[in-house]
């Protein structure tokens, strides 16, 4: 088992390192953010990101929540441990909150 | 608790803070002329039930037929035990109403998983919907089920028993950092429906969210519930039942009793007491002293309405 463990090891080094090289805009994907609602409340409750950012939201309560900026965006309903993504391209502030929850509130601002 | 009573010369401020901690599977409500009681157990409901002819009614709540986490690994389980507990009272209520949260996650399973285990109480049910309800992409599970003859997102009313009973619905449209909503709409139907009524008609409002602000910070209070109580505010007795919060809760304003029942699914934790209002993981012997439902009694010429709350045990 130990040398599989290693051969499988040294294949996704390699595949990484062939990404990195071959990839240099996924350099990008570093400034990616992340987003956890943990006991009804997004943190962090307000991020600051750069125009082009992707910010990925996960439930990590036991109850259902959503994402939902008025005319910006809206996630599906997040279960535990479900995953909303999007892409802010423009710049202003996202106010956002979870349509289930109104009392939990969050901002995006991106510059 | 058991038989204690909310009726009388009113209730001291300690007795409303022993109810707040008597927690249970149901509530029995006994309508008698105006206010409600809290007659304990079931077995006490039932003895005062049958000293005066009257309507009783049962209130059921949050059952999240679906929810399968630590809290209650099993809520279709909790929610057929509470039918069963309904089933074995002696005097059968007129009918039910389940305050919402039918289902966890509103898919088509979990609706029909959930109307096999209540229809074996052969009781007709009055739904009003929780937010956990209408999550389906494009609300329609809910609607297709219980909607008919409702109006605008699903109120309505009807009369049984001398009673008006009035089902609201506060789950929709929520403004980013508010509470419950009732809406413009459903208010100004409201008014509409309780014009030309007597003031001595016994009125219960039922809706999922609590009509009172019972704890903001957690969202548990509706933003403009204040404007509904203001319409019946003239009325001689007024009901307030409402779900949503897993834990029975009770206060009385002049005529109006406002009532919480608990849930069939997995309690919640008292205002403030935990980090959230998320599922409660308690010791698996104290579960079902946490869940329960509610009946209710109305009797004629009475001026209040008892409300019994049991829990699935204990």
């Amino acid at each position: 088992m130990k040398t599989l463990n290693r051969r499988a090891f040294g294949v996704d080094l390699g595949l990484a390192l062939a990404a990195a090289i071959l990839l240099p805009a996924t350099s990008a994907r570093a400034d990616d953010m992340e987003i956890h609602i943990d006991n009804f409340v997004f943190q962090p409750a307000e991020l600051k990101i750069k125009a082009g950012t992707t910010v990925t939201w996960t439930n990590r309560d036991d109850i259902p929540h959503t994402v939902v900026s008025a005319g910006k965006f809206r996630s599906k309903t997040l279960d535990t441990d479900d995953k909303f993504s999007f892409t802010f391209t423009n710049a202003g502030d996202y106010k956002y909150f979870c349509s289930l929850h109104p009392h939990m509130t969050g901002m995006i601002k991106v510059e | 608790m058991s038989g204690h009573d909310h009726g009388g010369d009113g209730v001291s401020r300690r007795k409303v803070l022993e109810c707040m901690t008597w927690a249970g599977t149901g509530v029995l409500w006994t309508v008698t002329g105006g206010v409600p009681r809290s007659l304990g157990i079931i077995d006490s409901a039932q003895a005062a039930t049958a000293a005066a002819p009257g309507m009783s009614f049962l209130q059921i709540s949050d059952s999240h037929v679906g929810f399968d986490k630590p809290a209650n690994p099993n809520a279709l389980g909790t929610l057929e035990e509470a039918v069963g507990k309904i089933n074995a009272m002696p005097a059968k209520p007129s009918f039910m109403i389940h305050t919402g949260d039918i289902t966890h996650l509103s898919k088509a399973a979990e609706f029909d998983n959930a109307e096999r285990i209540i229809s074996q109480s052969k009781l007709d049910v009055h739904y009003v919907p929780g937010e956990h309800d209408f999550l389906d992409e494009e609300v329609k599970l809910y609607r297709e089920r219980y909607g008919r003859g409702t109006k605008g997102q699903g109120w309505y009313s009807f009369d049984a028993g001398g009673v008006h009973f009035i089902g609201l619905v506060n789950v929709v449209d929520l403004k980013a950092g508010g509470l419950g909503n009732l809406g413009a709409e459903q208010l100004a139907w409201l008014q509409d429906d309780l014009r030309g009524k007597s003031k001595s008609t016994p009125i219960v409002l039922f809706a999922h969210i609590p009509l009172w602000t019972v704890y903001p910070e957690w969202g548990w209070g509706t933003e403009d519930g204040g404007r509904a109580l203001e319409q019946v505010k003239g009325f001689g007795s007024v009901t307030v039942l409402n779900g949503h919060i897993h834990q029975v809760m009770q206060k009385v304003e002049g005529n109006v009793t406002f009532h919480t029942a608990r849930s069939t699914a997995f309690p919640q934790p008292a205002p403030g007491a935990a980090a959230s209002p998320g599922p409660m993981k308690v010791e698996d012997a104290r579960l079902r002293g946490m869940l329960g439902v509610a009946s209710i009694n109305f009797k004629q010429n009475e001026q209040r309405l008892a409300i019994i709350d049991t829990p699935l045990q204990g």
